[in-house]
Formats: C-alpha cells, structure tokens, sequence
C-alpha cells in the first residue's frame, strides 16, 4: 500500500463577500517533499493557507491529513494534527528570549522551572537535528530577522509539527540568509517533514521546491514538477500571459542635479550611527541605485531624506535649496513623493478603507476638499482611477486595506506616490511581495517616471532589481559609501563591495 | 490569534455582541439582587418604570442621558486620536465655571437665546483650557494623559470648591454656590417636546442641552468622518508611524483633539448648571464624566451608538434611584454595583463571549 499524501484538499471553496478568493481547489502533496505555492497577487495563496491553519473556515470542502479527514477550526486544531506556520509578519514576543517564545502557550504544567528545563533540551535536540542554531537565551528584538524567523520554525517543530507552511518566507531575507532558510528546510525535508512554500521568486522554486502548483484568480489551474517546468512556463501559467522578465529602458538623459545629499550622518533613538557621512547627487531623468545588504543604513537614509528622521549632521538640497530638518509635508510640497520600504507601519493605515489610503499624506491637497472637509467623492473617484490604471484587486475603494493580499497593498502605496507625478521619488524596496506581472508594472512606472526627467532613488536589497533598473549604483555598506557602479557591473564585484570586501 | 481573527458580519459585532453582553449584565445583577432576598423580576419591573414609566421619568432619564452625551463624545474624541482622556469630570466640572460666569454676567440683560450661545463658549472654552495642560505635557513631553488628567480631576475639584466657597458664595448663606441665575442665565425645559408625544415633563429637568447635545453628536460625526482633521486623528490613533510618514504633526494633533474632547466635556455643565439647578453647585459633575467612558466603550466611540448607550445608562440611573426608593433593601451603592456590572461586561469584558459566537456562527453558517 502506498502512504497516504500528507495533504489532501478537496474541493476547498472560500468567499469573502462578493471576492471569491479560492474557487473548487484541489491540492495534494507528498509526505516528505517541499511544494511551492505561486501566484499573482490576490489569486488565493495566503487565504488557502489560513484555511489550512484555522485562521478562516472553508465554505465548502474537505481536508485530508494523512488520508484522515478533518475539520480545523482554529489554530490550535492545527497545531494538534501536526501543521505550523510560519507568518511573515513574525508573531514573536520581541522583549522575550528565543527559549520564552518557542515555550509560550505550550509550557506544560503550571511549574514553570520543569517546563523550562524540558524546553531547553528539546530546543538542543532540534537544534542538533536540523541545524536550526540560535541562541535559546537570546532577546528576541536583538536578533537579525533571519534568526527570528527560525525562532518561528522552531516554534512550530517544537509543537510537533509534521507540515510545515511558509507565507513568503524570504520577502525580508538578505541573500545569505535565504539560502540558510533553504539548506534548512531541505534537511527538515529529508526528515521526512512536509514543507508548503510560497513566493513569489520563481528563482527559489526552481532552486528548492519538487513539486509546484499554480493558482490564478482563486483557482488552482496547475501542478508541475519542477524539474520537468521552466521559469518561462511557470509566468505564463501565473499570469495568463508571456511576462517580459527583463526592464526595458533606453538610455538615461540625465539633466541638473535635483537632490544633493552632503556629509548626511543619521543616529537611530540608541545613538548608534547608522549612516556615516555618505554623499552623493541624483539627476533629473535618472535612476540611482543603492544597493547593500538590508541594514546597512538604507532605511535610515531614506527616512532622513523623506523627513521622517532627524539627520545629526550634514546637508540634503533640493533644487539647491537646504531642506534637512523638514517635515514630510513639506518635503511632499517641494514635489518629493516617498515609497516608504515597510507598507504596514508607514505607507498604510491598514485599518482604512482603501480610497483613505489613497491620499495619505495628500489628504490636505484642496482637491480633495477645500476648507476643513474633505470631498470623500473626489476621493473615492479618485481611489476608483487608480484602481483601474494599476489593476489593483479587488476593485473596490470602500474593502477595508488589511483585506487586501499584500501585493495590493503595496500596489495602492505605488499608485498614490507615482499619480502625484512628483518631481522627485525615493523608493525603498519597491516591489517586495509583489508577483512578477505586477513587478514588471512597477519597474515600467519607474522607467517612464525617469524618462519624463524626474529624479529617481531606488533602494532594494534585490541585486537585479538595482542592477535592472538603475542608470548609476551606489554600494552601502556599515553605513558608508563603499563605491560606485555601472549597471553592467558583474553581480560578482557589486557582491563583494556590499560584504565590504572592497 | 485563534477565533479573534474570524471576521464577524457587522450585525453580530454591533447587534448581538453588545445585546449579549448587556443580557449577562443584567443576569448577574439579578443574582445578586436575588441574593439579598428581593425578586429580582420586581427590581427590573421597577426600575424600568422608575426610567421610562411617566413622562417625568422619562425627562429625568433623558436629562441624564444629555450628560452622558457629552461627556461620551469627549471621551470619544480624544480616544479617535489614540488618547485616554480619564480627565472628562473634571474638565466638566471647570466648565462649569465657564458656563456660570456667562449666566451670571449676562441674565439681567439678554434673554436666554442670546446667553445661550456665549455659554457654550464659555463652557467649551473652561472644558478646554482644564484639558489644555494635560495636552501639552503629553504632546511635548510625553508624560502619559492618563496620568495627568486623574490629576487635574482632583485639581480641578479643590480649585471649584475653593471659589465656590470663597469667591462665588452669596453673602450670607451657608451653601458654597452662587446666586440663581435669572431666567435669562437658564436653559428653558422641553416640555413642549414632550407634549409633542402627549406626555407631561412636571419637575424633571429635561431641557435644551439635549439638543445641544444632538447637535453636537452631528458635528463630532462630522469632525471624525469627514473633515481633515479628523482624518489626522484617526490616522494617529491608528498608527503613529503612519502619521509620522505622511507628515501629521503630533504635538498639534495631540494638543487640538485634547482641546476638543475638553470642550465637550465643559459643555455638560450647561445641562444641570443651566438646565437644572440654575446655578453652580459643588460636584454637579456627579461622576458624569467617568460614565462618559463607559458610554464610549459601549458606543465603540460612534456618535450614534454614544446615543444608546447614554440613554442605557440614563436609564440605569433614574430606575436605580427610583428602585432604591422603592426596594429599601436595595440601597443606592446596590445600584451602583450594577451600574458597574453593566460597564464590566459591556465595555471591558466586550469581547468575551466572541469565541463562542464565532464557534456558533460557524456551525449555523454550514462552515
Ligand atoms: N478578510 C478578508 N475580507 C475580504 N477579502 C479578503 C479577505 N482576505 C482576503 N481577501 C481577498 O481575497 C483575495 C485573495 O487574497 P490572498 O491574501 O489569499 O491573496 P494572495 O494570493 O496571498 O496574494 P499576495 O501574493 O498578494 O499575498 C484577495 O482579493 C483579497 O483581497
Ligand atoms: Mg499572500
């Protein structure tokens, strides 16, 4: 007899509302393998998980866990048949330490001393076993986001998971850290675990995953193994249509400089410095790219430009103009539009309705309202073109932004600082979670935002991405300039200036 | 994590929830007044007939009920803006002042439809300027509002019986007030209101703070949902590093919603300084303004569901002193314990019984 598949779904159907979000899906997998998940963004991914994990309830359909049927009512039913997820917003407690956050809710017993001693053999064992190494007594708030989110597997192992789901696990991994992340799912898969992975970089599937599934407005339209598919095959099944994986752009026509940055030096609230007298200009009609290994004091840079900081020492001009110090309403004034890196905290109020997010930061521009009303019809009209032009889904103004896929989220961010058509943007990891149709969108804006000779700052921890769309790189690296590049410089050298090799 | 992330349709949330909680309120309370040997059938039967039996108890529920109002909507406000204003009796109580000085500068002269509007002034400006300095600490130094305005409640009531008893006091009397007011210094009742409905007021101080009230309700709807500055406010109250992002100043937002939800606060004096007793008592507040923030926890901070449930609440306080007097047995701080037992559930405990309308939910839903 053969052994039942660790998964089974059939025939799962789920609405919310008028959004059909999974339509009749069928799924299986095999015990023991790792099985990627893709899609456009919308089309159904994170909804068929949280079903998986009791977060939401199937209208229709049945589950089956080696060959057992069952109902999952909420998380802890799922933990009980031996399924854990990994969230990628992580649900750590930061102040706790790595041994606290995997024990929390699974103590056993109301000593806590005996629990803590078992824990800290188990985490050994696991740790030994999979190679997962962390601290058991680190603070979790001082740890890099690469090891948070094997406190987050660890966490589930220690449940005695079985299937392991990841929500796109590497959106916020360096390089180096995703590769950790896929030695370490390998060997949990040669323990005979069940891995379901989904992303949106089809690189990493093809790199790790043995069997893929493809799903498109709610529906589940393929399954391939991923040694007999190609990157080219698996676009064409994602979005319906033959996806253009390279920026097309002609040649950069720079003009004046727009925005300066001199001897800029930024301390975050510990007073560590965090970018460290770092220069450079941007030109009207071209793309600078910074690149780096995420912390390097990107995010701080960026956030000292859009206002949001407080820089400790050096000067950024607009136009010529001194602007360091300015609050970002008055930055958005002087024609600087800002897409900040982290949607959930920054570009959105997730609680919102969509067309309220549509002009955050705008909301004070008379035409959204003279005197102290706003018009909520301008608004909403407003929200409804933007919707259209950026095919962001569902097309409904009024669906509150925490129910949109993540994808969209960020596609609602994009559209509200590009159809300000500002003079200049900084843009901070433009198209993290977003699905590879969308993705050539945005990079389409962006290039047509430089051809109309605007100023352009990109950062992305995504070396293609810089490498695609800039005109110029610059490396970061602790906090300082390491060098400058063309675009055409190898991945090589531009890797080994952001290990600050050079 | 589990059942708190189950969506709910708005009609469980906003309807059954609250109904649910009120019912398990009102179970408890009736344990309780069963326990000490009364019916507790006949305590419900009474209280409600003590609330909305005749006319007069219905115009002592509602003049209750425009308190509550107020206060309600302050607490509202400033909780929009992500801020705890514990402060609304006393600032209620300092608008008070407001209201009385323009009463008694102006009853001799003017009929009450011209003191009117400068009171509202008056008292929104007190309200205010006693919420001020608590704003200002939190918006330029962070000291937490929670923390300052439980102490400018205590301030505020040393600083009113201080005047009340050494400046306001009519030469010669023993009580700490001031003078009556003319008609000219009072809010005429609504009694024409009343018999709009065949019902008779009699003494019950219903009055035209109600509609001030109403209106007020109006503009906060309009402040919170449709103006820019409301917008602001949500978006801080929502997330700070929103805020940050898209350039809404924190100290001013900080420091205006404060203001605001202080002025409405002040302006629940015009209700028993004006439409009651005609003049400035000491602790007319009477605890208002704390009830202010059970009404808005209970209202989710909505003007409309600030409505019900200040009218629960006025409902609670005119059947409980009427139940006490009838139910000697049951005395006024039994009452008070109820009132408690209905914030405890309705507010504090909202979402207890959650998970199991979910589970509920889900098995009639077919899911
Ligand atoms: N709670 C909800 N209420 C209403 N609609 C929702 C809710 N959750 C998800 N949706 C909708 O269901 C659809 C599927 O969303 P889902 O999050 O599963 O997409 P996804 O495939 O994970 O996309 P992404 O790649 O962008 O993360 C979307 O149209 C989304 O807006
Ligand atoms: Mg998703």
């Amino acid at each position: 007899m053969t052994p039942h598949p660790a998964i089974e779904l059939a025939g799962i159907d789920k609405s919310f509302g008028a959004v059909h979000a999974n339509k009749n899906i069928n799924l299986t997998v095999a015990k023991g393998s790792i099985h990627g998940i893709i899609g456009e963004n919308g089309a159904g991914k994170s909804t068929l998980m949280s079903i998986l994990y009791g977060f939401y309830q199937a209208d229709r359909g049945e589950i089956r866990i080696d060959g057992k049927p069952i109902t999952i009512r909420d998380s802890q039913t799922a933990i009980a048949s031996g399924i854990g997820m990994v969230h990628q917003h992580f649900m750590l407690v930061e102040n706790f330490t790595v041994l606290e956050n995997v024990m929390l809710g699974a103590e056993g017993g109301q000593l806590l001393a005996k629990g803590v001693a078992g824990a800290r053999k188990e985490l050994k064992r696991l740790e030994a076993e999979y190679g997962l190494d962390v601290d058991p007594d680190a603070i979790i708030e001082e740890l890099p986001v690469g090891k948070q989110q094997r406190v987050e597997i660890l966490k589930a192992l220690y449940r005695g998971a079985e299937i392991l789901i990841l929500d796109e696990p590497t959106g916020v991994l360096t390089p180096a850290e995703a590769d950790h992340l896929f030695r370490i799912l390998k060997v949990l898969r040669d323990q005979g675990k069940t891995i379901l992975l989904i992303t949106h970089k089809l690189r990493e599937i093809m790199a790790i995953t043995d069997e893929v599934s493809v799903m498109r407005r709610g529906e589940m339209v393929a399954t391939r193994k991923t040694a007999e598919t190609t990157v080219e095959e698996l676009a064409e099944l994602m979005v319906g249509r033959r996806v253009l994986l390279r920026v097309e752009k002609g040649e950069a026509q720079p003009g004046k400089v727009l925005l300066s940055v001199k001897n800029l030096t930024v301390k975050d609230s510990r007073g560590v410095t965090m970018v460290d007298d770092v220069s450079f200009d941007v030109r009207e009609g071209e793309i600078l790219g910074i690149a780096g290994v995420a912390g390097n004091g990107q995010s701080e840079l960026l956030e000292a430009i859009a206002g949001i900081r407080k820089p400790t020492s050096g000067e950024i001009l607009i136009d010529g103009q001194p602007v360091a110090g300015l609050d970002p309403a008055r930055l958005r004034e002087l024609g600087l539009a800002h897409i900040p890196e982290d949607r959930h905290h920054m570009g959105l109020v997730l609680k919102f309705e969509e067309y309220e997010n549509s002009v955050l930061g705008y909301h004070r521009d008379p035409r959204y309202g003279r005197g102290a009303l706003l018009d909520l019809d301008a608004i909403r009209k407003d929200a409804e073109e933007k919707i259209a032009k950026y095919d962001i889904r569902p097309p409904n103004p009024r669906l509150k932004t925490a129910n949109f896929s993540g994808g969209n989220q960020q596609k609602i961010v994009v559209a509200r600082e590009i159809e300000r058509d500002p003079k200049m943007l900084i843009i901070g990891q433009p198209t993290r979670g977003v699905d590879i149709g969308a993705i050539e969108f945005i990079h389409r804006r962006i290039v047509e935002m430089r051809d109309a000779q605007k100023a352009v700052l990109l950062v992305s921890v995504e070396l293609d991405e810089i490498r695609s769309l800039s005109d110029r790189i610059i490396v970061m690296f602790a906090g300082k300039v390491v060098g400058e590049a063309t675009p055409d410089a190898g991945e090589q050298a531009l890797g080994m200036m952001m290990a600050g090799a050079v | 994590m589990s059942t708190a992330s189950v969506p709910l349709p708005n009609w469980i949330s906003y309807g059954v929830l609250p109904v649910l909680n009120l019912l398990v309120a009102f179970f408890i309370s009736g344990l309780v007044v069963w326990s000490i040997g009364e019916n507790p059938f006949q305590a419900l039967k009474l209280l409600i007939e003590g609330a909305l039996g005749r006319g007069e108890a219905i115009g002592f529920t509602l003049f209750y009920t425009t308190s509550f109002i107020f206060t309600g909507l302050s607490v509202a406000v400033a909780f929009h803006a992500g801020l705890f204003n514990i402060g609304s009796e006393g600032q209620a109580y300092v608008g008070g002042l407001g209201a009385a000085l323009v009463a008694l500068a102006l009853d001799h002269y003017v009929p009450w439809y011209v003191t009117m509007p400068f009171a509202v002034i008056g008292a929104a400006l007190f309200g205010a300027a006693w919420a001020f300095i608590p704003a200002w600490l939190q918006a330029k130094r962070g000291s937490h509002v929670v923390i300052t305005t439980i102490m400018f409640n205590f301030i505020a009531a040393a600083l009113m019986v201080y005047l009340l008893v050494n400046v306001f006091i009519v030469p010669g009397k023993m009580a700490p007030e001031t003078r009556t007011f003319l008609p000219g210094g009072q809010l005429p009742k609504l009694d024409w209101l009343m018999a709009l409905f065949g019902m008779k007021l009699g003494p019950a101080p219903f009055n035209v703070s109600f509609i001030i009230a109403l209106v007020m309700c109006y503009l906060v709807w309009l402040l919170i949902w449709r103006s820019k500055l409301g917008y602001e406010m949500r978006t801080l109250g929502i997330s700070p590093s929103a805020a940050v992002y898209a350039g809404i100043p924190y100290s001013r937002t900080v420091i205006i919603a404060m203001l605001i939800s202080g002025g409405l606060a002040g302006m629940m004096a015009l209700n028993p300084v004006m439409g009651a007793s005609a003049r400035l008592q000491v602790e007319f507040v009477a605890g208002a303004g704390f009830v202010g923030i059970a009404v808005s926890l209970m209202g989710r901070s909505h003007p409309l569901g600030i409505v019900f449930a200040a009218f629960l609440f006025g409902i609670l306080y005119q059947g409980g002193a009427d139940l006490s007097f009838e139910m000697p047995n049951i005395t006024r701080e039994m009452i008070v314990v109820i009132q408690g037992l209905v914030i405890l559930f309705a507010g504090a405990l909202e979402y207890m019984f959650r998970p199991a309308v979910v589970r509920i939910y889900q098995t009639l839903s077919g899911k």
